[in-house]
């Protein structure tokens, strides 16, 4: 590839766009209520597996601990659709504050009364918070395995943290929010949840706007100079440190939305979204899709899921194994993901390596454009 | 205050006891071209290393327009105005031509101006003629990482330019160049220099002769003299470190 050639021809994109515009509106009347939920739960985890492919496919840094972020967005929305219906509860606070002699709202609890306070901290605090734990390490340049440990460490320390806290948080049981009111309805109710859906995709959509955007023209372009040769970079007189605080945020902030999502379509939020296998598994999802390539982290993140509810259904106990394989497969054979196998000719060659299609000489691209030598 | 572009004084770099650089004391005028050679283990790279922030002196200071530099970042010791070009050569592989050099001439470097502002049009010439000068017009949206060793060599060295320092630390520009490349090197570097000012480190006589500079011979990490090519070739002490003394040093 001499080229930077790494987009789809404009037909397959296209072609694959209106398949997903045609999915999403064709699922609500397709579908019944259970799988449509479903659907909508997957494209929450494609909201945060976006963050995943900009961190870590444009800039190389494997976070381990996205959890941490998808939860907290999750106990941000929990929390006010809580306080909204606890108004008959003993003292207006959520029920289970009483199981532990609770009688007052503990202070953190109170901004969360405010529904646009909710909205905003749904993104913004994990953002911050990634912001914050994230500049810390670039700052001291800690890189490669060494940062995807430190977030790997961090989702244990939160995770223990979350589960222990039963006096603010309910601990290991977590917040309940099916049962819940929101605008007189039960957030549970197929109304409810299919609003949801279509407010999940409007998202996923968006994030993926906004982040082509940032991955596109010179920004993005610094983000794989990242990647690929940090040294450098700073020596052409940029800052490393403020771009990866920026993206790590970005990707944090992205996960609170996903997880605020996923919350409100499963019916409930718990430190079992900051356990370890969960946050590898997102990483999975986008090496799968295609790292670097957007698309491919929104295609991993729903067909995996779709996969793994589809065959834990049918043959309980094989899922682990099959999705174990599916990454090694892909690690091996498709080191790009799928969609990036797609975009560097994978077909193509495939039908090459089959016999059935004409090798190409060396540049096609050079041919097309008459060019028929290529200078040293 | 000295007159100097840049100053090293007495500058020593030790790791876990070594001394790469042994009190350096060099300078720089503006405008100068300079070579710098030396055996290997001379201190070359770790001289170059100093300058740019990468290491930092053990003691010592290095000052750049005056100013010392010792404890300042990488990246705001480039933005101050010194370039480096690496001894093998280093760019954004993933990127095209055009892009790595859009990254070296863009001004602001700072994550909002690169993503809400766009490219001047001053920018965008200086771009084109950058690409005419190394003779990379036609490969511009080539990815770097499918260029020759001598297309990345220049490429590289046109970043540089791009960057617009007023000092360019030029480590080994002609590894692994065709002697045509590397004649066509001397004479772009030679052109540079009065804009700017050039250090430029290398082994290769022939091609520190083409510059026809005055010459730094650096030995175990100090000045062991300076003038020009015949007269350093010329000096015994120079003539020992290259050749050895016949001494076993162990």
């Amino acid at each position: 590839m001499i080229f930077k050639a790494s987009t789809l021809p404009r037909w397959a994109l296209l072609l694959i766009w209106v398949l997903i515009f045609a999915a999403i509106f064709a699922a609500p009347s397709v579908l019944p209520v259970f799988r449509l939920n479903l659907l909508g739960r997957f494209l929450s985890l494609a909201i945060v597996a976006l963050g995943i492919d900009l961190i870590w496919g444009f800039t190389g840094l494997l976070s381990l601990g996205q959890g941490i972020f998808f939860a907290i967005g999750g106990y941000a929305a929990a929390m006010y659709l809580q306080l909204t219906s606890s108004a008959n509860e003993i003292n207006g606070i959520p029920e289970f504050f009483g199981l532990y002699g609770v009688q007052e709202l503990p202070g953190f609890w109170e901004p969360f009364y405010s529904p646009i306070f909710t909205l905003i901290a749904i993104w913004l605090i994990p953002a911050l918070l990634a912001g914050l734990l994230g500049n810390l390490v670039f700052r001291n340049r800690i890189k490669g395995v060494y940062f995807s440990i430190l977030t790997q460490a961090s989702l244990l320390v939160f995770f223990n943290f979350f589960n222990g806290q039963q006096k603010l948080i309910n601990g290991t049981n977590g917040l309940k929010t099916d049962v819940s009111q929101l605008f007189g309805q039960m957030v549970g109710s197929a109304n409810m949840q299919r609003s949801f859906f279509w407010l999940t995709c409007l998202l996923v959509i968006l994030s993926w706007f906004l982040l082509r955007w940032v991955v596109r023209g010179r920004f993005g372009n610094v983000l794989i100079a990242i990647r690929d040769d940090e040294p450098r970079l700073r020596f052409t007189g940029f800052n490393p440190t403020l771009f990866k605080t920026i993206v790590f945020a970005i990707a944090g902030g992205l996960a609170g939305i996903g997880g605020a999502l996923y919350t409100v379509q499963s019916g409930i939020v718990s430190p079992q979204y900051m356990t370890i296998p969960f946050s590898i598994e997102m990483v999975i999802w986008v090496a799968v899709g295609g790292r670097g390539t957007l698309l491919g982290a929104i295609l991993g993140a729903v067909f995996i899921n779709y996969a793994k509810s589809l065959v834990s259904e049918a043959f309980p106990e094989t899922w682990l194994f099959i999705q174990g394989g599916l990454f090694i497969v892909v690690v091996c054979a498709l080191p790009e993901g799928v969609i990036g196998w797609l975009q560097n000719g994978g077909v193509r060659n495939l039908l090459t390596r089959l016999g059935w299609s004409k090798p190409i000489s060396t540049y096609p691209k050079l041919q097309n454009s008459g060019i028929d030598e290529v200078q040293p | 205050m000295s007159a100097h572009l840049l100053e090293l004084r007495n500058v020593n770099v030790s790791f876990d006891g070594f001394l790469a650089l042994n009190d350096l004391n060099l300078s720089l005028e503006a405008g100068e071209l300079r070579a710098v050679i030396g055996p290997n283990g001379a201190g070359k790279t770790t001289f170059l290393d100093v300058i740019t922030g990468k290491v930092r002196p053990t003691t010592g200071d290095v000052l750049f327009k005056s100013r010392s530099i010792a404890h300042v970042s990488e990246y705001s010791i480039a933005r101050l105005g010194i370039g480096r070009k690496f001894q093998s050569p280093r760019v954004f592989e993933k990127l095209t031509v055009q892009e790595n050099l859009e990254l070296a001439v863009s001004q602001p470097k700072q994550p909002f101006s690169l993503l809400l502002g766009s490219l001047t049009a001053i920018q965008r010439d200086q771009i084109q003629h950058l690409m005419s000068i190394v003779n990379l017009q036609s490969k511009s949206r080539w990815l770097a990482g499918s260029l020759s060793h001598g297309q990345k060599q220049w490429l590289e060295i046109a970043m540089l330019v791009g960057q617009d320092p007023d000092l360019l630390l030029v480590d080994e520009p002609v590894a692994g160049l065709t002697d045509e490349e590397t004649e066509l090197t001397a004479d772009l570097l030679k052109s540079l220099a009065g804009d700017h000012t050039v250090l430029v480190i290398d082994h290769d006589m022939e091609f520190i002769r083409r510059l026809d500079t005055s010459v730094t011979v650096l030995h175990q990490g100090h000045v062991l003299c300076d003038g020009s090519m015949d007269q350093v070739q010329s000096d015994p002490r120079v003539i020992e470190v290259y050749l050895g003394s016949g001494e076993v040093e162990n």
